[in-house]
């Protein structure tokens, strides 16, 4: 690491506020002998929701999970919140939160305990409050004292976004939000969630496979395939320039190799 | 909302957060507060009923009444700390709850903190009516060994939380795949601790072998007690001394195999 380097892992009050929410430079992570991410690069304002699209192996999980610091990168840089990770996640942890299928919630514990380790982890303060307050809002009094384990799959990820919120995160990394949800729940959800980052300026990093979700929640939308950014832009400018009118139509592109042709077509 | 403050250096409030999960756990499953009692009350009796078979007909037995039960006692204090430890951490690989704590602020050294004090719990549970059978059915009353004992337990239990954090490690890096690691290690070391025969017994190569392992010197010290009535502080500060040192080892080794396990990605897949 050179001087510079260093300088600007500390940074100022003034760049925290300044800078994006998420900056992530030249990224690269290598599995052996597979490239799972490849030299991607971007950067999300305070404030925005993102969507994260691309099929299977894309490498949106391996992505999320560099964020969060839970997968070290092979190389470049990523900043959260203007602190650089995972060197700087003692800064920031306390201040973001997710949700992912590839984790759940202790099964033998009740909602209600489970939300108060997890407020304690994050040192919520009046914590009996945040709890009554999201099982309003996310609506979980039913079954707040029951076990996790005997929840359904719908309630069971209405409990895990309740313990993303848990904080009040400035930054909220979601994979697959709401999978298993049926579509009035799932419409809710989406709605809480809009709510959500529009009373808290919060930033919300999304990966889904939900196209209709993505046109709904996100200003922005990254396109992964094989490890690089296929495309990155607004939905509808994304749509127009595919000559698309739906992101599944554009995905599907894109997953079967069609995307130059309909690109070309659309000029 | 977040106290951000909290966030420097460790914090008691995530380490009582971590010991409130497993208490929740423990309260909610009664099989597995009977499993921290069934095992070590089986092995007591068992034992102790060998003690006095063997007292009944060897004068030496007779004379050095209480060592096997000891031995048995203080063995369990041993490998129940381990699996105290160690199947705290396994809930959280069973529960797929590891990557929710690792994305929190708990720290790794918190996380341990943690798993140290369930492992003393855990330990009372299961060790304490162990004892209490002892005395009520062989008349062997472990806490007669006085100050003694303290340097005996804490012995023990700074070699189990090693044994314990480096196992975990392992598990977090190789998955549930290496989970048999945590049943069985601790038995790799029991012919070579010399729980309920003197180092002497071993072949000279080895003998050194043994002295490299805190818990001989433990097991040496309870024979000195109960045998000779002398209570050996050298064996006890020899034994710290390889213990501090271990406890830093396995702590660094931790470190690292969670360090190996981001790189890998294994903290995503924690399956087998």
């Amino acid at each position: 690491m050179t001087g510079n380097d260093k300088a600007s892992s500390w940074p100022t009050v003034a760049d925290e506020i300044s800078s994006a929410a998420i900056e992530v430079d030249r990224l690269v992570k290598v599995y052996k002998q597979t490239r799972a991410v490849d030299g991607i690069s971007f950067s999300l304002p305070r404030g925005s929701i993102t969507g994260l699209l691309g099929g299977n192996g894309a490498g949106k999980t391996t992505t999320i999970a560099m964020i969060m610091g839970l997968v070290l990168p092979t190389s470049g840089r990523v900043r959260v919140l203007g602190h650089p990770m995972p060197e700087d996640s003692a800064a920031v942890l306390g201040r973001m939160n997710f949700e992912s299928p590839y984790v759940d919630m202790p099964m033998r514990l009740t909602v209600r305990q489970n939300l108060t380790i997890f407020g304690k982890l994050y040192a919520v303060k009046d914590l009996a409050d945040r709890i009554a307050t999201l099982a309003d809002d996310l609506d979980l009094n039913d079954f707040i004292d029951r076990a996790n384990g005997k929840l359904s799959a719908g309630q069971k990820t209405r409990v895990a976004l309740a313990k993303a919120l848990i904080n009040q995160p400035e930054l909220l990394l979601l994979d697959e939000p709401t999978a298993s949800l049926d579509p009035d729940t799932a419409d809710w959800v989406r709605g809480h969630l809009e709510r959500y980052r529009k009373d808290n300026n919060a930033t919300i990093l999304l990966a889904s496979h939900n196209m209709l979700e993505v046109e709904r929640l996100c200003d922005r939308v990254i396109i992964m395939k094989r490890g690089r950014i296929e495309d990155d832009d607004t939905p509808d400018a994304i749509m127009a320039r595919y000559n698309r009118t739906t992101l599944e139509e554009v995905f599907l592109d894109v997953a079967r190799g069609r995307a130059n042709g309909a690109k070309e077509g659309a000029r | 909302m977040t106290d951000l403050a909290l966030h420097r250096g460790i914090s008691t409030h995530r380490i009582g957060a971590m010991i409130l999960r497993y208490w929740y756990l423990l309260l909610s499953s009664w099989p597995r507060l009977l499993e921290l009692l069934y095992w070590p009350a089986l092995q007591v009796i068992t034992w102790g009923f060998i003690q006095y078979y063997i007292a009944q007909n060897a004068s030496f037995f007779a004379r050095a009444g209480g060592t096997l039960i000891g031995a048995v006692i203080l063995w369990d204090i041993l490998f129940r700390g381990q699996l105290g430890f160690s199947i705290s951490f396994l809930e959280e690989m069973w529960a797929r709850n590891l990557g929710n704590l690792m994305m929190s602020p708990l720290k790794p050294i918190e996380f341990l903190l943690a798993l140290m004090v369930m492992s003393l719990i855990r330990l009372a549970i299961g060790v304490i009516p162990m004892t209490l059978l002892a005395l009520a059915f062989f008349h062997f009353n472990v806490y007669s060994l006085g100050l003694p004992l303290i340097a005996f337990f804490c012995n023990l239990i700074f070699t189990s939380w090693s044994v314990g954090i480096f196992v975990s490690g392992l598990v977090l890096r190789n998955g549930l795949g290496a989970e048999s690691i945590v049943w069985t290690l601790m038995f790799a070391i029991m012919p070579l601790a010399c729980i309920y025969y003197p180092v002497s017994v071993l072949p000279v190569w080895l003998q050194y072998v043994a002295w490299a392992l805190p818990p001989t010197y433990v097991f040496e010290g309870m024979r000195a007690l109960l045998i000779e009535n002398s209570f050996r502080v050298d064996l006890m500060l020899d034994a710290l001394a390889i213990n501090i040192g271990l406890l830093v080892a396995s702590f660094w080794a931790f470190l690292a195999l969670l360090r190996s396990a981001k790189n890998n990605g294994s903290l995503l897949s924690g399956g087998e």
